[in-house]
């Protein structure tokens, strides 16, 4: 009966030593127990296509194309037709000034929470350039010289929109409505890097040191 | 005549029983132990083609998850970033590391960079990542300190037990929306605050699926 119980503890000791305990890191894939299922015949974001050339199951928009859902001529963003809203150029071809939709504080604010996500690790949470990137020999923009106050909003969105220098596009990230959102987010610090005592309400003025 | 059984073997078969519920508690044990997803889906840790560290990116420099992962908090996928969202940087930083090269050819060839996955979901599970964190779930809760490890692995076991643990008390994950995308932050429920979890459950009206259909279309 003693060999049974030796034979025992040589399994349990031999077992552990193979398969180890909880957590261990492996770069090996899982074992699947039961894969039913698991894996199936239909297209996941991101994922790998034998079908189509490039190998991939996410598809560009073809050239020359409309995207499902834009085909109403009564809707603002079909073909992507306002200038304005989408490329920030009024009338005549220029950079448009002002905002192609209204400003509240609900959009201020959601400028303000893209703008912490995207901009700030270059332009920094104030805007004035000093984000992180500084201490990697990256040279961003501050919003507060002269030429950033005086430029006019459409410029802005068109930087935002297709990059600047050694700064890329960053359509891809945020949508025309976040760009603009951004836009006055950015105008927003902008006044307040600028502000002056004037600016304060009267019953604060009072807790100015 | 001569005995043919010792008088020892009179135990015998109670030795026998007592073995074999020894035996059976063993193997119950090793198989509770070893075959979960505890055991066989933590700690996976593949190796990536660019030896990028979520620690230094995520938690040094301090980039929003949302900086890379976009999709996050608009749709189902959160979305492995393209790699011009890399080259936003590197085509500055480190711009010459042969470290980066597959990144510097993927952005000019348009062809991927071969990222191994290491969070997949069965396809019969449906999961959206946008209506988890809009609604106050942190990354944290299920993808671990990423914000602190070199090369990501599985901290967590994305079981149907480890779904529903938080699909049937949703208040005890939930966090301020602030603090979603902070993963050292931790939960209402773990700062003591679980009445304004609570409520937070109740206005957005958090009522996560525990059908089979909530999550198995």
């Amino acid at each position: 009966m003693r060999h049974a119980y030796y034979t025992l503890v040589f399994l349990v000791v031999l077992t552990v030593s193979i398969l180890g305990f909880r957590g261990l890191r492996s770069t090996r894939p899982p074992i699947e127990v039961f894969p039913d299922l698991d894996r199936q015949a239909k297209y996941r974001p991101q994922a790998e296509s034998v079908f189509f050339a490039d190998g991939r199951t996410d598809r560009p928009e073809p050239s020359g194309t409309v995207a499902r859902g834009r085909t109403v001529a009564a809707d603002p963003s079909f073909l992507r037709a306002d200038d304005f809203l989408y490329r920030g150029k009024s009338g005549d071809g220029s950079s448009a000034r002002g905002f192609p939709v209204p400003v509240t504080d609900a959009f201020i604010r959601r400028g303000q929470e893209r703008f912490a996500i995207y901009c700030q690790p270059c332009h920094g949470a104030l805007g004035d350039g000093n984000g992180v990137t500084r201490g990697y020999n990256m040279n961003p923009a501050s919003f507060h010289d002269d030429r950033l106050r005086q430029m006019p909003e459409g410029e802005l969105f068109n930087t935002i929109t297709n990059g600047k220098n050694t700064m890329m596009s960053y359509a891809d990230k945020l949508t025309s409505e976040d760009r603009w959102a951004v836009v006055a987010y950015l105008r927003a610090l902008q006044r307040a890097a600028h502000a002056t005592l004037a600016d304060v309400p009267a019953e604060h003025r009072s807790n100015l040191k | 005549m001569s005995k043919i059984f010792p008088r020892s073997a009179n135990t015998l078969p109670l030795q026998i029983v007592v073995f074999l519920i020894v035996l059976g508690t063993v193997m119950v044990a090793a198989v509770t132990y070893y075959s979960t997803p505890k055991y066989l889906d933590v700690g996976y840790q593949p190796i990536q083609p660019v030896p990028f560290s979520h620690a230094l990116h995520a938690g040094q420099i301090g980039l929003d998850c949302r900086y890379c992962h976009l999709g996050v908090d608009q749709g189902p996928a959160s979305t492995i970033p393209t790699a011009q969202t890399c080259m936003n940087c590197h085509s500055l930083v480190k711009a010459q590391s042969p470290l980066l090269a597959v990144v510097r050819q993927s952005y000019q060839t348009g062809a991927p960079v071969p990222w191994v996955k290491i969070h997949v979901a069965p396809e019969y599970v449906y999961f959206n990542h946008s209506v988890h964190v809009n609604r106050g779930v942190s990354c944290v809760e299920c993808h671990g300190r990423i914000d602190e490890m070199d090369t990501v692995y599985r901290e967590l076991a994305h079981s149907m037990a480890f779904c529903l643990d938080c699909h049937r008390q949703p208040e005890r994950f939930l966090r301020e929306p602030k603090d979603v995308y902070n993963l050292a932050s931790s939960s209402l429920a773990g700062q003591g605050r679980l009445a304004e979890a609570k409520k937070i459950a109740q206005d957005w009206k958090v009522k996560p699926p525990q059908s089979c259909s909530g999550c198995h279309r």
